[in-house]
Parts: structure tokens; C-alpha cells; sequence
């Protein structure tokens, strides 16, 4: 298969992450599109790694992991707390920004 | 006379000792506020520049024509040689006006000590500092070699003056007061200031030894100098009380006695009559300018005795004797016979400073500046004589100083041909005697006003300072007599006709207030509308107040308008736009992160757009 293809899925991907976290209301449902983002990148990380063989499209992609699920663990908690403390993880409650 | 030199260090001296207590008295800060303290550091300064006048004086050496008697030090460095330069210039003018100005200085300050008894003590350290600073100040303007050096020490004591004429800044008419004479001044002075800076756009200097060598050698430009002259003597004319700016002087009088004898009669008021003999030698190089200032000192000789003719506050007619002697001054520096005006400017310190004193003493007594409510002393002599020897001197009664100066100024006009301004003088001089004369029968010799005022202590130091200059007076008069006979010119009968018209002027008012042979309220009425215009000080007063109220607070307000309205509309209009933008654009932060999400995409596509397709 050409590089195209995984470049494809990878901006597929992407596109349905970010629809996801501009669309979902759920803090979770966000977080989740996030992942689908990040996951997006490592498919072209892979996917270049294979095409010029090199080695470090693959490695960064190790770290991305890696990082990922601390990522998660830590949106996750704060998702926990704000939900302790408001009640509620809808989105459009949490305006404290607002200016 | 042959021109004398003084040492240098020695006016330093003298200049810097009340400098030095100025300082002790403006910053530390306990002895200001401790009134004898405060007076000893003061007094002691100003008796040690006294005797190192004296020293300046007596050490002073003979000079050659062409030796300058300046030391001077470059100040503003400029190319080609300093732009300024400071000093000291001592020579006979100067050290005569060290002089009497560190002597007069001396005894008032003492008799300030007894007259401002009952002041709060607090407030005594702050008129003690201003007293320094005043002597400094004098000291400096007599002592300037240069224009500009002059110029700084002529504002410094203008700032005294006001200081010390709103002593009693609580009293309105005091505060008024010390404006009107700030501002009037300071309308003369602004013609000092652009005189000297156009003298030295033209010359290159400041220097007043410079620019007499340069004068003598023809080598001044002489097309703008009667015009750079003019705005010089503008400055004398605002200083020393010259008509139309004389308005100043009398409202002086709201100052505590002690000061309008010093800063009001002896020396700060002469400083005009002092640039004027000081420039003599450029002055003369503008003949017109000259009889100009010698109409003009004549008719201010004039009408301020006229003035006094009609006052009641025995102050305001010594003010306005005050201005009609630098008057008289003035007349003899414009007829070229400065020596003539320098003398009577020395003769009418001491003296003048003696009537004041001695004013100062019946005001304690009476508790009253109004010469009608005075009377009654014709018992204690130690008070009035003083006072009447000071009288005779300024009438200019042989052998007193005044008689000799007044006769050599009449002489100096007459010589000069100035046949109106001659009798003006002669008027003024008549009247003199006879103002002075109502204010003694008036105020010593009337029968008493009331009863049991009379016992009133007066301290010994007030006495003792008017019987000093008293006999000061004498002193120098019978000096006059027994050594100094001078030449001075002028027809033979001129002694006779002054000494006519100051006794036909003693006559008149010993006649009319002491006699009580004619009837003063008929003498008003058939002088008529003199004495009302007189009485109303020629509408000049208003004239002045009218100006400033209409054209000065005028200004002020339209400036204040401008800069309420225009200046300060303008930052308004702005930051209120500002407010206005800044709430409108505070909606855009709505606090939804997904809202920041989609800026962030939007951005980074529009980047992927223009990077693709916009930016080449």
C-alpha cells in the first residue's frame, strides 16, 4: 500500500478526533476524541518510520504512547475532581474563563 | 576719589555667613523651631558679615582706571571660554553696599527680636531663616560681577520679599499682598531677563567689566542697545517702585514693621537704583533712555508724595515716601549724576530704616497703624526723637544727610537741563517735609486719642536701635558739614531754595495739624479734585486689578477651560473608547474550552491556507 493510504486514515482519524472534542458535551467524550487525535499522529509517525526505514518514526511513537496514557490518567483525574466539585461534567458548565 | 579694590575672600565672607545660617535654619530642624536659637545663629551670621565688611572696607587698595576690581570663576562652560562666569565684583559701590546692607540688616534683625514678642516661637525660626536668606540674597545681587549672576540674587530676594510680606499668610490682605508684589515685579523683571539675553546674543557676555571696556572703546552695538536698555531699566522700574509699577509697595506694608524697613525702604527696593548706577557706564551710552528715566523718576517723586499727602496708615505714607525717594534716585541717575542718587540711596537706608523703626515702636505703643488715633507723646522724647531727627533728614534739614544728597540730585537735574522734572522734584520735595511733619504732629505731639494706652512698655532693644541709627544719621550729616565738602554743582541759591521748601513744607503742616491754623478739610476742598484722585491713588491700583482680574485670571480661566475641556477631553474620549473596546471584546472570551478548540483549528488551517496558497 502507498503512503497515501496511511496518510489518509491518519487525517481520517484526526478529523474524527477533532470533531469529537468540538462536538462531544461529555468532558469524557472529549477526552476521548483527544485520544483518537493523538492516535492519529502516531499512524503517520508509523507509517513515515516504514517508508524512509528509519528507526525513529517508531521510537517517537513509544514516547507518544507513553505519554499518552499518563495524559490520561491525568485528564482523567481532573475530570474526577470537577465532577466532585460542580457536580457535573458538561462542558458547557465549566465556563470559568469567562471573561 | 580714586577707584578701590576689596578682597575677594573677604566679600565671600561676608556672602557666605548668613548663606551658612540659612542652611542651619532651614534644615536642622530643632533649631528652627527654638526661637532664640534660632535668633543667635541668625544675628551672630549677620554681625559677622557686618564686621567682615568692615574689614573689606578698611583693607580695601587703591586700583588703577584700567585694573577690574571682579574675580570671577567660569560657571557655564562654553566654547571658545565659559558662556557665564560667577564672582564677586568689590569695588566702592559694592563695598558701600555691603555696608548698609549687612549693618541695617543687623539692627533690624535685633529689633525684630523685641517687636515679634508675642509671635508664636515656632514661627520666629522661619522668619529668622528668611532673614538670612534675604542678607544672602542682597549681599549676592550687590556683590554680582555679571548680569546674569545679578539677575539670579534680584529674583532671590523678589522671593524674600514675598516670603516675608506673607509672614502672616493667614491674613488674606498679607497673602494678597505678597502676590500683587510678586507679580508686579516680576512684570519688570521680565523685561530684566530678555534685556540681558539680548545684550548677550549681542555682546557675548555677561560681564559688567567686560562690557564697560567695550563701551568705552565704542565697540557695543549700538542700534539695539537704547532698546536692550530699556527692558534693563523695565526690571529697575518693577524693583525699585518707579511709576506706573510703584502700586506694589504700599500693600508691602502688610509685612511685619521690622521687615518693610529693611527689605521695603533700606535695601531690597533700591536694588533698581542700584543696577541702574551699577550699568551706569552702558546706560550712558543711550542719552534718551536716560531722560526718559529721569521724567520718570521725577514724576513718581511726584505723585507718590502726593499719595502719602492724603494716607492715614503711617506706614503706607512712609511706603509711598519710600517710593517717592527712589524717585528722586532714580531723577539724579537719569540727570548722570549716579554718585548723586548712590549717595542719597545710602543716606535714605539709614534713615528710612530709622522711621520704620520708629514707626514700628508707636505702632506697639497704639496698637494701631492710624496716625489719627495716635498722640499724646510729646512727654517721653526717647521715642519721638529718634523718629524726628529721622523726619528732618528725609525733609532735608541742614545738617542732616538728606539735605546734602537731596541738594546735590536738585543740582545733578539742573545741571542736566531737565527744567520740568527740577520741579517736580522741588514739589516733591516740599511735600515731603510736609507729609512727614503731619505724621509727626499727628502721631507724637496731637493731644492723646485716649487714655490709658500711654503706659506701654517699649522694649530697650526697639529703642536702642532707633536711637543707633539716630545718631548714625547725625553722624553722617556732620560728617558731610565738617570734612567731606563736596562740590556739587549747580547755582549758588539752591541750598536756600531747598532748605525753603523743606521748611515751607515743616511750616505748612506744623500750621495746620500742630496750630491748628487752618483748617486741613478746607485745604482738601480747595485742592478738589487732586486730593480725591490722590486719595484714590489715581485709579492706578484699580487700573492693576482691573488688568489682572480681567486680563491674567482671565487667561488662567480660558487656560483652564482649554485644559479641562480640550486637553483632558481628549484623554477622556480615548479612554473611554478604550473601556468601550475592551468590554466588547471581552465576550469573545466565552470560558468554553471547546470555543478555544476551534479558534486553535481555525488558526492552524488558515496558517495551512496561506502557507499553501497565500504567502509566496
Amino acid at each position: 500500500m502507498p503512503l497515501g493510504a496511511y496518510l489518509t486514515l491518519a487525517a481520517l482519524v484526526f478529523a474524527i478526533g477533532l470533531f469529537g472534542v468540538l462536538t462531544r458535551r461529555n468532558a469524557v467524550g472529549i477526552l476521548l476524541g483527544i485520544e483518537l487525535m493523538l492516535n492519529a499522529v502516531n499512524i503517520n509517525l508509523v507509517a513515515f518510520g516504514r517508508f524512509h526505514a528509519d528507526l525513529t518514526g517508531v521510537m517517537f511513537t513509544l514516547f507518544t504512547i507513553a505519554i499518552t496514557v499518563a495524559e490520561v490518567a491525568v485528564g482523567l483525574a481532573i475530570v474526577i475532581v470537577i465532577f466532585r466539585v460542580r457536580r457535573t461534567v458538561d462542558a458547557d458548565h465549566l465556563d470559568l474563563l469567562r471573561g | 576719589m580714586t577707584p578701590r579694590v576689596g578682597s575677594a575672600t573677604l566679600a565671600l565672607v561676608v556672602l557666605g555667613l548668613p548663606f551658612a545660617s540659612f542652611l542651619l535654619l532651614a534644615v536642622v530642624r530643632p533649631l528652627r523651631r527654638s526661637a532664640p536659637a534660632a535668633a543667635a545663629v541668625s544675628i551672630a551670621a549677620v554681625l559677622g558679615s557686618l564686621l567682615a565688611a568692615l574689614l573689606t572696607m578698611r583693607g580695601a587698595a587703591a586700583r588703577a582706571a584700567q585694573q577690574s576690581p571682579s574675580t570671577t570663576w567660569s560657571w557655564i562652560p562654553g566654547d571658545g571660554g565659559p558662556m557665564a562666569t560667577v564672582g564677586v565684583m568689590v569695588d566702592d559701590l559694592s563695598m558701600t553696599m555691603l555696608l548698609l546692607v549687612t549693618l541695617v540688616s543687623f539692627l533690624v534683625q535685633v529689633y525684630s527680636w523685641a517687636y515679634l514678642h508675642d509671635e508664636p516661637r515656632t514661627s520666629l525660626g522661619r522668619y529668622y531663616a528668611y532673614h538670612s536668606l534675604f542678607a544672602f540674597s542682597m549681599l549676592g545681587l550687590v556683590l554680582a560681577p555679571t548680569f546674569l549672576q545679578m539677575f539670579v540674587f534680584w529674583e532671590l530676594v523678589g522671593l524674600c520679599s514675598y516670603l516675608l510680606i506673607g509672614y502672616w499668610y493667614d491674613r488674606p490682605s498679607a497673602a494678597r499682598a505678597a502676590v500683587k508684589a510678586f507679580w508686579i515685579t516680576k512684570l519688570g523683571d521680565l523685561g530684566f531677563v530678555a534685556g540681558i539675553v539680548m545684550l548677550w546674543s549681542a555682546t557675548g557676555t555677561f560681564d559688567f567689566w567686560t562690557l564697560f571696556q567695550m563701551g568705552s572703546q565704542g565697540t557695543l552695538p549700538i542700534e539695539t542697545l537704547p532698546l536692550i536698555m530699556f527692558l534693563i531699566y523695565l526690571g529697575a522700574v518693577g524693583k525699585s517702585a518707579q511709576f506706573p509699577l510703584h502700586v506694589w509697595l504700599p500693600d508691602a506694608m502688610e509685612g511685619p514693621t521690622p521687615v518693610s524697613a529693611l527689605i521695603h525702604a533700606a535695601t531690597m527696593v533700591t536694588a533698581g537704583v542700584f543696577l541702574v548706577t551699577r550699568a551706569f557706564p552702558l546706560f550712558l551710552l543711550t542719552p534718551d533712555l536716560l531722560t526718559l528715566v529721569a521724567w520718570v523718576g521725577a514724576f513718581t517723586a511726584l505723585l507718590a508724595a502726593s499719595m502719602a499727602c492724603v494716607e492715614s496708615d503711617i506706614k503706607r505714607v512712609l511706603a509711598y515716601s519710600t517710593v517717592s525717594q527712589l524717585g528722586y534716585m532714580m531723577a539724579a541717575a537719569g540727570a548722570a549724576a549716579p554718585e548723586a542718587g548712590f549717595l542719597h540711596l545710602v543716606a535714605h537706608g539709614v534713615f528710612k530704616a530709622l522711621l520704620f523703626l520708629g514707626a514700628g515702636v508707636v505702632i506697639h505703643v497704639f496698637h494701631t497703624n492710624d496716625v489719627f488715633r495716635m498722640g499724646g507723646l510729646r512727654g517721653r522724647p526717647w521715642i519721638w526723637l529718634p523718629f524726628v531727627i529721622g523726619t528732618l533728614a528725609l525733609s532735608g534739614v541742614w545738617p542732616l544727610p538728606g539735605f546734602f544728597t537731596k541738594e546735590a540730585i536738585l543740582a545733578g537735574v539742573f545741571d542736566a537741563r531737565l527744567g520740568l522734572p527740577f520741579a517736580m522734584l522741588s514739589v516733591a520735595a516740599f511735600l515731603t517735609a510736609f507729609y512727614m511733619f503731619r505724621v509727626v504732629c499727628l502721631a507724637f505731639f496731637a493731644p492723646p486719642h485716649h487714655a490709658g494706652q500711654a503706659h506701654h512698655h517699649v522694649p530697650g532693644a526697639m529703642t536702642g536701635v532707633g536711637w543707633l541709627l539716630a545718631a548714625l544719621t547725625l553722624a553722617m550729616g556732620l560728617r558731610q558739614v565738617v570734612g567731606g565738602h563736596h562740590e556739587t554743582g549747580g547755582p549758588g541759591w539752591l541750598p536756600w531754595f531747598s532748605l525753603a521748601l523743606a521748611g515751607g513744607g515743616i511750616l505748612l503742616a506744623w500750621a495746620m495739624y500742630q496750630r491748628r491754623a487752618i483748617d486741613p478739610a478746607r485745604v482738601a476742598r480747595a485742592l478738589g479734585p487732586i486730593g480725591w484722585m490722590a486719595s484714590r491713588r489715581y485709579g492706578l491700583d484699580a487700573l492693576f486689578g482691573g488688568l489682572y482680574r480681567g486680563v491674567l485670571l482671565a487667561l488662567a480661566r480660558l487656560i483652564g477651560w482649554l485644559d479641562r475641556y480640550l486637553v483632558d477631553g481628549v484623554l477622556n474620549v480615548l479612554s473611554a473608547w478604550t473601556l468601550r473596546a475592551g468590554d466588547r471584546l471581552r465576550r469573545l472570551q466565552t470560558g468554553q474550552p471547546q470555543d478555544y478548540v476551534y479558534g486553535v483549528a481555525l488558526g492552524t488551517l488558515l496558517l495551512f491556507v496561506l502557507a499553501q496558497w497565500g504567502l509566496r
